[in-house]
């Protein structure tokens, strides 16, 4: 059997058995919902449903409903594309990267994350979707034969590079996250007591029976799909970034775009995973299974993103002098200077500041500044992708058609609406779904479980 | 008449211990079924590492091919197009701006091909009954499957031999 050193801190606390890991997650789907998920679930329907009805008023009237102007013709759209996609970074990297380096304490938080990065993607898709205008003629982006002659979608172009990448991130990332569901939802199935519930879990477990020969293949497929997915994460965001650093803007045509925007996405996405997982471990009881030491493990992944993050954004600083351009330079200076100032500094403060607290013992191990700095994190990271996108427009080449961007009512609600959207497929996912990856957290009990630890100790 | 025997174990260790232990006598274990993934009890009780990630492997090269020759016959062959004076009369120049999409469209038909062809593979598709002898299997017990037909042992002996083990709870069961 494999041993772990007694020094490290047991990733599952408590005097717990095979039996009680099925229980602790399976109880809460068989038993009623609790009232506070209720309360929950309403609100940010509500939310949504407010959300969905903006963008069928968008998409009846025309985006001329949004705040764009001639200069300023990209705005909240990208910047919530870009936010959302950033946010859906963390839960491929927990689960494939984080698989890859053999890191166990991902086991109890990969299905949430994974989980969070499949709504998180649906949430981005929308913005691009909604963006063209025309929504019924979306299928215009695939390479598909058509009535205007040989006329092809063009593949020299960034935007059609995040087609591809988008899509196959969101589909990859899809059955990673369901296969490994596929023997959770056979646990439940064999748990379950309603006929009407063993029916729908025995459907969904698609006949799951455990045989030794599946679990075999079931590994080879974790593995090779972790393997394809890794590379997968780098280049999704790498490939949003050449949104903008393939275009001649001053302060997007940049080359360290690529990694920074990836350092940056894990950075947000991990911020989300703390804040959805601080919730949830204490209103789902997962206190024992995901406990201070992951909740410290991810800080220190927010530390080092987040810090790489900040010597990019003072990379680009220097750059910006050094390069001797004076478009260039300019951009720069009105980012930390003109009118979008204060969204530049609320960026600094948030992003290059605020993570690097995380460097007391402290308060990386203290709940209650991790799910404060989380939220601040994800503040951010958005105004991050606002100062990057409005602040490089609105200043045209052209001084007379310098602008401002203004968001309308419809930009707000169309953001929040899907802020609403994502937490109620959240939330829906926490109650029916097996919240933690019960096939893989058993197989670290015996290694990583508080009571063999300490059984072992004694021998 | 032939008799299947379902002999649980409620540890994965003992399991392993035990299979071994049988498979020491020359008895042939049919299949495990457990409610995770017991590592070691694949060479124990015969079974071969899975050739999937071939499967993977050669789903992701189709991919890769399949999107060169779709963007060579978009934009080179079929209707090249002057974006900015980028190169476009042959694939090899415009090759750096295809990567993307050709790495993209691997990973989505390697990913997707090995998915389906494990799916398949394992007869796990919506709406398929389930196997499992007994639903404490995919809680926290393990199940050994003995059938008389792929042993050369009698039936008593077999139990006999089975009966040695450090096992939880045994069910035989008849069939033709």
């Amino acid at each position: 059997m494999q041993r772990e050193a007694a020094i490290r801190e047991p990733l599952i606390l408590g005097d717990k058995s095979y039996k009680d890991i099925t229980d602790d997650v399976v109880g809460p789907i068989q038993g009623d919902a609790p009232i506070g998920w209720k309360i929950m679930i309403t609100i940010s329907s509500i939310i949504a449903v407010y959300g969905v009805g903006c963008i069928l008023y968008l998409l009846g009237t025309g985006i001329g409903v949004w705040g764009l102007n001639k200069t300023v013709g990209w705005a909240w759209d990208i910047t919530n594309f870009v936010w959302w996609v950033g946010i859906g970074h963390a839960g491929t990297l927990i689960s494939a990267v984080l698989l890859l380096f053999r890191q166990k304490w991902r086991m109890a938080i990969n299905r949430s994350a994974e989980a969070m990065t499949i709504f998180a993607v649906i949430m981005a898709a929308i913005f691009p979707g909604i963006h063209m205008g025309r929504i019924w003629v979306s299928y215009w982006v695939l390479p598909l034969p058509n009535q205007f002659g040989s006329l092809w979608v063009n593949f020299n172009s960034p935007l059609l590079w995040d087609v591809f990448a988008i899509s196959t991130y969101f589909s990859v990332s899809l059955v990673f996250w369901y296969i490994g569901l596929i023997p959770d939802f056979a646990t439940i199935r064999d748990r379950m007591t309603k006929p009407f519930a063993k029916k729908v879990y025995g459907f969904l477990s698609f006949g799951w029976s455990g045989r030794a020969k599946h679990w075999n293949r079931f590994e080879e497929v974790s593995l090779v799909l972790a393997g394809i997915a890794t590379p997968l994460v780098f280049s999704v965001h790498s490939i949003v970034s050449m949104d903008f650093a393939t275009s001649v803007i001053p302060g997007w045509h940049t080359t360290i775009f690529p990694p920074y925007f990836v350092s940056g996405a894990v950075f947000s996405g991990f911020a989300m995973v703390q804040t959805l997982l601080l919730i949830m471990r204490k209103g789902m009881k997962l206190e024992n299974y995901i406990h201070v030491k992951h909740v410290e493990y991810m800080n220190i992944v927010i530390i080092v993103t987040g810090s790489i993050v900040g010597v990019a954004y003072l990379t680009e600083l220097f750059i910006s002098w050094y390069s001797g351009v004076e478009y260039e330079s300019y951009a720069f200076i009105n980012r930390f200077s003109g009118p979008y100032s204060w969204a530049y500094w609320i960026m600094m403060t948030c992003n290059v500041i605020s993570p690097q607290l995380f460097w007391f013992k402290k308060i990386r191990r203290s709940l209650v500044a991790t799910f404060a700095l989380s939220i601040v994190v994800n503040i951010g990271m958005w105004f991050e992708r606002y100062v990057i996108i409005v602040t490089s427009i609105h200043r045209d080449y052209d001084p007379s058609s310098w602008g401002e961007f203004h968001p309308t009512n419809i930009d707000i609600g169309v953001f929040i609406g899907t802020l609403g959207i994502f937490f109620t497929l959240f939330l829906g996912f926490a109650r029916f779904f097996p919240v933690l990856a019960l096939n893989e957290l058993k197989t670290i009990l015996k290694s990583s479980g508080e009571n063999y630890k300490k059984a072992q100790e004694n021998n | 008449m032939n008799k299947v025997f379902h002999v649980m174990y409620d540890d994965d260790d003992t399991l392993k211990d035990a299979a071994s232990a049988l498979v020491a006598k020359g008895i042939r274990v049919k299949d495990v079924f457990s409610p995770f993934p017991v590592h070691g009890i694949d060479p124990i009780i015969g079974v071969k590492r899975t050739r999937l990630g071939i499967a993977a492997f050669m789903y992701a090269t189709t991919g890769t091919t399949l999107a060169l020759l779709g963007m060579w016959y978009f934009m080179i062959s079929d209707w090249p197009m002057n974006i900015g004076g980028k190169p476009s009369f042959s694939l090899i120049e415009n090759l750096p701006a295809f990567i993307p999409v050709t790495f993209e469209f691997s990973v989505l038909c390697g990913a997707h091909g090995m998915a389906i062809t494990y799916l398949l593979r394992n007869g796990t598709l919506p709406g398929m009954p389930a196997s499992n002898p007994d639903p404490r299997t995919t809680d926290d017990k393990f199940v050994m499957e003995i059938t008389t037909e792929q042993n050369t042992l009698s039936a008593d002996e077999l139990e006999a031999a089975i009966k040695e083990t450090p096992l939880f709870e045994l069910s035989t069961k008849d069939y033709k």
